[in-house]
């Protein structure tokens, strides 16, 4: 299908459903029924089979026909993680029955993958499932889960057979939220906020109908979740002058009387790491476009980390006694967490998150060490025990 | 503040084959040996480099092919000096192929650039003392106006990198010609091309840097096992890789908006040459002190790197100065003085 022919699409659908007079979740069905929702899905599953880079006409086309969208802030793990999870390794009744209300917002998914003993070794995660009859029992906690408080559905993966070694004894499923056996408690962080959640499971029920990919299979189905994650997040072009530098050139700018030779000095240093940042990107980019790896993924989270905490740093500095102000410590279940948001405090307490989640700056450290460069990998002396048996 | 261009950041074929050929003939002409003994006096690099530079056509790059030149851009020139950062060899590409070549080009230069770009003669613009050697034409500015001065008496200066022979200039009693009375917007766009592409050959002295060092600690033993598997080591590494990966890619981004002629190259140039300078001083160092006794003896190439880069990064303007034009250009102006 070319271009003008997707426009033809777009214009029947708007010519069907005319926004203006449209239920807004009546509009978003037809849309996925049209194909238009994410065009580089199959048909039948809310795509066309098309590229992923012709999305864009899309978008662009239904926003300028003032049409709703799918508030895909709000479903971001659904989007990003659970759906093209689902995709990969779903039956077809599980396709059916998930993708069209994940995609238009009427189920919210949570990821839950680590716990209290298991963050950077995710695969040593200890929350048990037992099968009686076609029913899993789920037993376990889970944590630094955002969206918890409203999700319907997680994506979640749980040991399955402890006596295997911890990789091979972990199977992966969608867990319905609403269990009884599920309970939400806020995780506050130091923001005062507390945008992720724990998460309790007591004898929690999913049935067997619900698991994605073989029983025994769930590391390989997660890795598949975290690479999407990372796609995701790759894809995106960005201004200049964008991100955590924003702010501060912002305040640099209107508030002369701040300015002193040494925050001039760091900012300036910000502004060309973020710059060199944006320019590295961008080469990353033509280079998947051009189908060449490339393998800076893993390096630029690490360079971003940085330069958040950096900024956000001399943000606080720059302005002087104004920065022992402090917006707002009332607990809040926030939805949405924007990292550039809110005030220079915010953002400094915010920005010490970058170098852990999503994987640690360290353990990314070992990662391009290894696999980009090519050095010796760190001892794993629990990688052929049977999980059972591990110390903890 | 000007916009971001829309360039191609990726090599294509004929770069890498011009790459190629670079490499081949620095490996044939400026092994360590004879680098290391230019400290000690002896150059036997300088004149059969720049004659294997001169066959394969690399001093016109940058001259048009109506005044014998290649009519090449910035990003040929740039994988050049990307070649000559990684042998850290000496060569009057830069000063004379690059800096003193495009003012002439900015100029409307006939008469000196065919010579320069048939590599017969050198040029080098004096700007700050000293001067690039060698040089048979001098671009000395005087106020707005640029002279070709030839025949000055050249002193050669023991300097901190000797693979980039110096020299002070006398010019009494030299033959000056004046080649424009309004010349300083050719000398800036001179300057402005120096920088940029100098960024490119940070990256290579970076980049050899970076790559030495790994291969050096996948090899090197202690305490029973390879030192590359420490996770000390690997974690400075992984994020020199980051540096020098992002300083590549900023200095291709300089190289092409130089090529484009983009209104954004000067916002580019300022960024790569501040940041591809101190990756090359930061990458440089790391190689001396990871290589642990090796690296600080004069047989091992990790010293000539060093120097190198600590010199590249005084040479046309240091981090700091460019970071102070670059926050003009981007609205950002320093405090007040006073």
């Amino acid at each position: 299908m070319d271009e003008s022919e997707l426009q033809q699409r777009i214009e029947a659908l708007l010519a069907e459903h005319p926004p203006a007079t449209t239920d807004r979740l009546d509009f978003l069905h037809a849309r996925f029924d049209a194909g238009l929702a994410w065009v580089h899905f199959p048909e039948g599953l809310g795509g066309l089979g098309l590229s992923r880079s012709m999305q864009p006409v899309v978008d662009k086309a239904l926003h300028k026909a003032g049409a709703p969208d799918n508030d895909p802030q709000r479903i971001g793990i659904g989007l990003g993680m659970a759906a093209p999870t689902i995709l990969a390794f779903g039956t077809d009744e599980q396709k059916q029955r998930y993708l069209r209300p994940l995609w238009c917002g009427e189920e919210v998914w949570c990821q839950l993958f680590s716990e209290p003993g298991a963050g950077s070794d995710l695969a040593g995660l200890a929350t048990r499932a037992v099968l009686d009859g076609d029913t899993w029992t789920v037993n376990g906690q889970k944590v630094w889960t955002s969206s918890a408080h409203i999700a319907d559905r997680a994506i979640i993966v749980v040991r399955t057979d402890p006596d295997q070694p911890k990789h091979a004894g972990l199977s992966y499923f969608m867990l319905d939220m609403h269990d009884p056996g599920v309970e939400v408690r806020p995780l506050r962080q130091i923001t005062g906020e507390a945008e992720f959640n724990e998460v309790f499971l007591t004898d929690a029920r999913i049935p067997d109908s619900d698991r994605l990919g073989e029983v025994g299979e769930g590391w390989k189905v997660a890795n598949a979740t975290l690479s999407s994650e990372r796609v995701a997040i790759g894809g995106h072009a960005f201004p200049r002058e964008f991100g955590m530098v924003m702010n501060v050139a912002k305040t640099w700018r209107e508030r002369p009387e701040l300015r002193t030779p040494e925050t001039h000095e760091r900012l300036m240093r910000g502004w060309v790491d973020t710059e060199v940042a944006r320019i590295t990107a961008t080469r990353l980019r033509q280079k998947l476009a051009a189908g060449v790896p490339g393998p800076e993924g893993s390096a630029m989270k690490l360079s971003f980390a940085k330069i958040n905490q950096e900024l956000s740093g001399l943000e606080v500095d720059l302005l002087g006694d104004e920065g022992l102000r402090y917006g707002d410590w009332t607990m809040r279940r926030p939805t949405f967490v924007d990292f550039f948001g809110q005030d220079a405090g915010f953002r400094y307490l915010r920005a010490k998150g970058n170098s852990i989640e999503g994987g640690t700056s360290e353990v990314l450290r070992n990662v391009v060490a290894e696999r980009i460069l090519g050095l010796p990998t760190e001892h794993r002396v629990d990688k052929d025990i049977p999980w059972k048996d591990l110390p903890r | 503040m000007t916009a971001p261009a829309e360039v191609n950041l990726l090599p294509d074929d004929v770069e890498l084959d011009l790459r190629a050929s670079v490499r081949k003939v620095l490996e044939k002409h400026a092994p360590v040996e004879k680098l290391n003994a230019m400290y000690d006096g002896t150059d036997d690099v300088t004149a059969p480099l720049w004659s294997a530079f001169v066959e394969l056509g690399l001093p016109g790059l940058l001259v048009s092919e109506d005044l014998g030149g290649a009519g090449a851009s910035a990003r040929e020139a740039a994988a050049v000096l990307e070649e000559l950062g990684r042998a850290a060899a000496p060569s009057p590409f830069l000063t004379s192929s690059v800096v003193a070549t495009t003012v002439l080009a900015t100029l409307g230069d006939t008469e000196i650039l065919p010579a320069l770009a048939s590599g017969e003669q050198t040029a080098a613009l004096l700007v700050g003392a000293p001067v690039g050697l060698p040089a048979d034409v001098l671009l000395v500015p005087d106020g707005d106006a640029l002279y070709a001065v030839r025949g000055a008496t050249c002193t050669p200066v023991t300097s901190l990198d000797m693979t980039r022979p110096l020299a002070e200039a006398d010019l009494d009693g030299a033959e000056r010609t004046l080649l424009s009375a309004d010349a300083r917007a050719a000398v800036d766009a001179g300057l402005l091309a120096g920088a940029g592409l100098l960024a490119a050959e940070q990256v290579g002295v970076a980049r050899w840097a970076l790559e030495t060092t790994i291969a050096y600690l996948k090899e090197r033993r202690q305490f029973g096992r390879v030192v590359g598997g420490f996770q000390a080591l690997k974690h400075r590494l992984a994020d020199l890789y980051s540096e020098v990966e992002q300083a590549d890619a900023a200095a291709r981004y300089a190289a092409a908006t130089l090529a484009a002629g983009d209104p954004d190259a000067p916002v580019a140039v300022h960024v790569a040459a501040s940041y591809c300078s101190e990756v090359a001083v930061h990458a440089t160092e790391e190689a001396v002190q990871l290589h642990g006794g090796i690296g600080m003896t004069w047989e091992h190439p990790a010293h000539l790197h060093l120097k190198r880069a600590k010199a590249d990064a005084l040479l046309l303007g240091t981090a700091e100065s460019h970071r102070a034009a670059l926050a003009v250009l981007v609205d950002l102006p320093a405090p007040a003085a006073g």
